[in-house]
C-alpha cells in the first residue's frame, strides 16, 4: 500500500475541527435563511437581503472548510479559475435578467 | 493485445502514483467543476427569467413545502460532513472506517435523491408537470439537473466502495476519493443556490 502525502489544492488537508466548524456554521446559516422566510416577520427587502447574504456566506464557508480553498500559493490557480468562473456567471445571470426584464418592460 | 494492455496499465500506474500527478488531477477536476458551474449558471439564468411565467398555473407559493425542503437541505449537508470524515479516515489509512463513512454518505445521498424524486412524483401526479408553465419547465430543469449530478455522484461512490474492497487504499484510489469529495462538496454548494433562489424566493 503506497500512501503518498496528498495535499492537492481543492481537496487539501482538513481536520475534525474544520469539518465540524464548517458543518455547524452551515446549519446555523441554513436555519437563519429558512427562519427569515418562514417566520415572515421582516419586510420583503430585508428578507431578500438576509437570505442572499446567508447563501453567499454559506458558500464561502463550504469553500473554506470543506474544499479547503484559501489564498495560499498552491491554491493560486484554483482561486483564479473560480474568480474567472464567477465573472462568467455574473455576466450570464445578470445579463439575462437585465435583457429579459428590459424587453418585458418595452413590450408592455 | 494482452501485452499491450498490461504495458499501458503499468505506465499509467507509475504516472498516477506520483504526488504531483495527484495534485494535477485534482486541479484538472477543479477546472471541470468550474465548467459545470457555468452550466448551472445558464440554467439559473433561465430560471431567473422564467420564474414568474406561471401561464395561469400554480406558483411557488402553492407548490413548495419549506419544512420538506429544509429536511432535504439538512440531509445533503450531513452527507457533506460525513464525506469529510471519509477523507479524514483515508488520511489515517483506516480502510474499514473509510468504507463505513462512505456507506453513511451514500445512504444520506440516496435519502436526498429519494426525497427529490418523491417531490417530482407528487408534482407530476397532481398535474403540475414541466409542461404546465415556463416556471415549472425551468424548475424541473434546474432541480432535475442538480439531482442528476447527485445520482451520478452516488454511482461514483458505489464504484469507489467496490474499488476500496478490491484494491485497498492505493494512491490511485485515494486520488479518486479526493476528487469525489470535491464533486460532493461542490453539489452541496450548488444546492445552497437552488434552495435560496428556487424555494425560498419562490415562497416569498
Amino acid at each position: 500500500m503506497n500512501r503518498a502525502p496528498i495535499t492537492s489544492a481543492g481537496a487539501g488537508s482538513g481536520s475534525y475541527k474544520s469539518y465540524a466548524a464548517g458543518f455547524i456554521l452551515s446549519v446555523v446559516l441554513t436555519v437563519i435563511a429558512f427562519g427569515l422566510v418562514m417566520s415572515g416577520v421582516l419586510p420583503r427587502p430585508a428578507v431578500l437581503f438576509g437570505i442572499f447574504g446567508a447563501a453567499v456566506v454559506q458558500m464561502l464557508v463550504h469553500l473554506h472548510y470543506f474544499l479547503h480553498l484559501n489564498s495560499s500559493s498552491e491554491n493560486h490557480w484554483n482561486v483564479a479559475a473560480l474568480i474567472f468562473t464567477i465573472l462568467i456567471m455574473v455576466i450570464f445571470v445578470g445579463g439575462s435578467i437585465w435583457i429579459m426584464y428590459s424587453l418585458n418592460y418595452r413590450m408592455m | 493485445m494482452t501485452t499491450d494492455a498490461s504495458t499501458i496499465d503499468s505506465v499509467r500506474t507509475e504516472e498516477i502514483e506520483h504526488p504531483d500527478t495527484i495534485a494535477n488531477q485534482a486541479f484538472g477536476f477543479w477546472l471541470y467543476l468550474m465548467s459545470d458551474l457555468v452550466l448551472f449558471a445558464t440554467i439559473f439564468a433561465t430560471f431567473a427569467v422564467l420564474r414568474h411565467n406561471y401561464a395561469g398555473g400554480p406558483t411557488g407559493k402553492d407548490l413548495f413545502h419549506l419544512p420538506y425542503v429544509f429536511g432535504e437541505t439538512m440531509v445533503l449537508l450531513f452527507s457533506s460532513a460525513t464525506y469529510g470524515l471519509v477523507v479524514l479516515a483515508m488520511r489515517q489509512g483506516n480502510k474499514a472506517l473509510v468504507l463505513r463513512w462512505l456507506v453513511v454518505t451514500f445512504l444520506l445521498g440516496l435519502g436526498f435523491i429519494s426525497m427529490e424524486i418523491n417531490e417530482f412524483y407528487h408534482l407530476i401526479l397532481d398535474g403540475n408537470g414541466p409542461g404546465i408553465s415556463g416556471f415549472l419547465s425551468a424548475f424541473f430543469t434546474l432541480v432535475g439537473t442538480h439531482g442528476t449530478h447527485v445520482a451520478f455522484g452516488l454511482m461514483w461512490m458505489a464504484v469507489m466502495m467496490g474499488q476500496i474492497i478490491a484494491k485497498g487504499l492505493t494512491s490511485p484510489v485515494q486520488s479518486r476519493l479526493l476528487r469525489l469529495s470535491m464533486f460532493w462538496h461542490f453539489l452541496d454548494i450548488v444546492w445552497i443556490g437552488v434552495f435560496t433562489v428556487v424555494y425560498l424566493m419562490g415562497v416569498m
